[in-house]
C-alpha cells in the first residue's frame, strides 16, 4: 500500500517546491504560474474548458481504437501472410521517421478540416507500438510449445489462435499502453492544424494571449488524461492476463 | 505380433553432417521400447522425424503399415520440457491434444487427474505446480491425446533423483492400465532397463542402431530390481554396447 501512494507523495512535494520556489523568487506569473494560480484558472475556466477537454478525450479514444485496431491488423497481416513481413517491415519504421508536425498540415491539404486527417494523424503515431509489439510477440512464442503444437497435428489457425495469440498478449499490453498515452498527444497536435475546439486549440489560444496559467491547466489536462487511458488499459491487462498476476505475487 | 510404428532405412543429414544412418526399428502395439543412446546422437531428432517435423532423406515411416512419412499430428508427444501453456488451467491444459485433433472429454480428464494425484488441481495455473506435477500433467495431456503411439522425449531428465524414481514407477502404473505404445528417448541407462519392454541402443553421430536388448525382467516390477544383481549383468551389457557406440566417432 506505501508503495502505490509513493508517487503520489513525490507529486505533492513536487507541487510544494514549485509553489514554495515562485513565492520566494517572485516568478511572474505570465513566466511561470504556481501550482495554485494554475488550480485556480482551471476552476474558473472549467465551464468553457471541460468542452474542450470532453472533445479531446473522444478524439484520442476514437484515435486509439483506429490506430490499435491498425496496428493489429497489420502486425496479424505481416506475421500470417508469407513474404509479407520482409518487404513491408521497413515502411513501418519509416512511417515513424516522419515528423508528424510535418506531415499534419499536409494531411490538412490533402483531408480538409474534418475528423479524417486528425484521426490519420493519431493512428499514425498509435499503430506504431502496438505492430512492432504484436509482432515480437508472435515471433518469441516458445519454441517448444511451437512444436509441441505442430507435432500433436495443430493447423495453422490453431497454432495461431491458441498459441500465439495468447503468448503474446502480454507483449501487445504493452504496446497498446504505449500507444495509449501518445494518443492523447497524437490528438493534441492534431488539433493545432485546425479545429474549432480541443485541448490543443485551447492550448495554442492561452499561449497567444500569454495566459501561461491555461497552458499549464492544459498540459495537465493531458497529463491526467493519458493517466486515465494508461490505467483503463492496466485494468484490461489484469483482467486478460490473469495468470501472470499471480506469478508476480 | 504386428508393428504398430516402424522406421525403415530411415537416413538423414543436415548439409554435411549425417545425423542418422539407416535406423530399422518398430515398436509393436502395447509395448514400451526405450531409444537409449549417448547425448547429442540425434534422439530428438528421431522424434521430430516421427512427428513429420523433418523429412527423412531416405526411408520411411509406417503407423499402422500406412505410410506417414513427413506427416504430422499421428502421434503423441511429450517433450522434454513439460510445455504446458501458462494461460490455461491444468484441466484446460490436458485436454490440448484432443482440443487439436480430438473430441473434447471433460470428464474423462478429469478422472485422470484425480488417478494422477492431481485432484484439487484442475484450476491451478502450470506456475503453482512442483516440477514432478507438471511433467505428470503433461503426460496426462498425451495419455488423452487421440492417437495411439505416444513418443516421450527424456521427460524425467530434469527432475532430482528420487522426484525421477516416484515419476517412472507412477508412469509404470499408468501404462500398465492404459496399455498404450510408448517410444521412449532416454540416455539413461536404469531408467531404459527399469521402465522398458526392449531397448534400442543407438551410436553417436551418425546415429545407428547399435543393438537391441530384450529386458527380461517381468511386470509388475518394482524399483528394488534396480539392486539385483541379475539387473547389474545386463546394465553392464548395455553399458558397454553404449560405450562402444560412443568410441565410434
Amino acid at each position: 500500500m506505501k508503495k502505490r501512494w509513493s508517487a503520489i507523495w513525490l507529486l505533492l512535494f513536487i507541487l510544494i517546491g514549485w509553489e514554495a520556489a515562485g513565492r520566494w523568487m517572485e516568478v511572474p506569473a505570465w513566466l511561470l504560474p504556481s501550482p495554485l494560480k494554475i488550480f485556480q484558472a482551471g476552476i474558473e475556466d472549467w465551464t468553457r474548458f471541460y468542452l474542450h477537454l470532453l472533445s479531446t478525450a473522444s478524439l484520442s479514444l476514437g484515435g486509439f481504437l483506429t490506430g490499435a485496431a491498425a496496428g493489429l491488423l497489420a502486425a496479424v497481416l505481416l506475421h500470417r501472410v508469407p513474404g509479407l513481413r520482409h518487404p513491408l517491415y521497413p515502411f513501418i519504421i519509416l512511417s515513424q521517421n516522419v515528423p508528424v508536425i510535418v506531415l499534419a498540415p499536409l494531411l490538412v491539404i490533402w483531408f480538409g478540416f474534418g475528423l479524417l486527417p486528425k484521426v490519420i494523424v493519431i493512428t499514425l503515431v498509435c499503430f506504431f507500438p502496438v505492430t512492432i509489439a504484436a509482432l515480437d510477440g508472435f515471433k518469441q512464442t516458445d519454441r517448444d510449445l511451437v512444436h509441441y503444437f505442430t507435432m500433436s497435428g495443430a493447423s495453422k489457425k490453431q497454432l495461431f489462435w491458441k498459441l500465439e495469440v495468447p503468448h503474446s498478449l502480454p507483449s501487445i499490453f504493452s504496446g497498446l499502453k504505449i500507444a495509449a498515452t501518445y494518443s492523447v498527444m497524437g490528438a493534441v497536435i492534431s488539433e493545432w492544424l485546425g479545429s474549432k475546439q480541443g485541448i490543443g486549440v485551447y492550448m495554442t489560444l492561452a499561449s497567444s494571449s500569454f495566459r501561461t496559467d491555461r497552458v499549464f491547466v492544459a498540459i495537465f489536462a493531458i497529463m491526467l488524461l493519458s493517466l486515465l487511458f494508461f490505467f483503463v488499459i492496466v485494468l484490461l491487462e489484469r483482467y486478460f492476463v490473469r495468470y501472470q498476476r499471480k506469478e508476480l505475487r | 505380433m504386428m508393428a504398430q510404428l516402424e522406421l525403415q532405412n530411415v537416413s538423414l543429414s543436415f548439409g554435411e553432417k549425417q545425423i542418422l544412418d539407416s535406423v530399422n526399428l518398430h515398436v509393436n502395439q502395447g509395448e514400451f521400447v526405450t531409444i537409449l543412446g549417448p547425448s547429442g546422437s540425434g534422439k530428438s531428432t528421431l522424434f521430430h522425424l516421427i512427428g513429420g517435423l523433418l523429412q527423412p532423406e531416405k526411408g520411411s515411416i509406417l503407423l499402422d503399415q500406412n505410410k506417414i512419412t513427413g506427416e504430422r499430428g499421428h502421434i503423441s508427444y511429450m517433450p522434454q520440457s513439460a510445455s504446458l501453456l501458462p494461460w490455461r488451467t491444468v484441466l484446460q491444459n490436458v485436454i490440448l491434444g484432443q482440443e487439436l485433433t480430438g473430441v473434447k472429454d471433460t470428464a474423462a480428464a478429469r478422472q485422470m487427474l484425480q488417478k494422477a494425484g492431481l485432484a484439487g488441481y484442475e484450476n491451478a495455473y502450470p506456475h503453482e505446480l512442483s516440477g514432478g506435477m507438471k511433467q505428470r500433467a503433461a503426460f496426462i495431456r498425451a495419455l488423452l491425446s487421440p492417437q495411439s503411439v505416444i513418443c516421450l522425449d527424456e521427460p524425467f531428465s530434469a527432475l532430482d533423483e528420487l522426484t525421477r524414481l516416484e515419476m517412472q514407477k507412477w508412469l509404470l502404473s499408468i501404462w500398465q492400465e492404459h496399455q498404450k505404445t510408448i517410444l521412449f528417448v532416454t540416455h539413461n541407462i536404469d531408467e531404459a532397463l527399469f521402465l522398458s519392454d526392449r531397448i534400442v541402443v543407438l551410436s553417436q553421430k551418425p546415429a545407428r542402431v547399435l543393438r537391441e536388448f530384450e529386458v527380461p525382467f517381468p511386470r509388475p516390477r518394482s524399483e528394488e530390481i534396480l539392486l539385483t544383481p541379475e539387473f547389474l549383468e545386463v546394465k553392464k551389457e548395455v553399458y558397454y554396447t553404449l560405450k562402444q557406440g560412443a568410441s565410434m566417432s
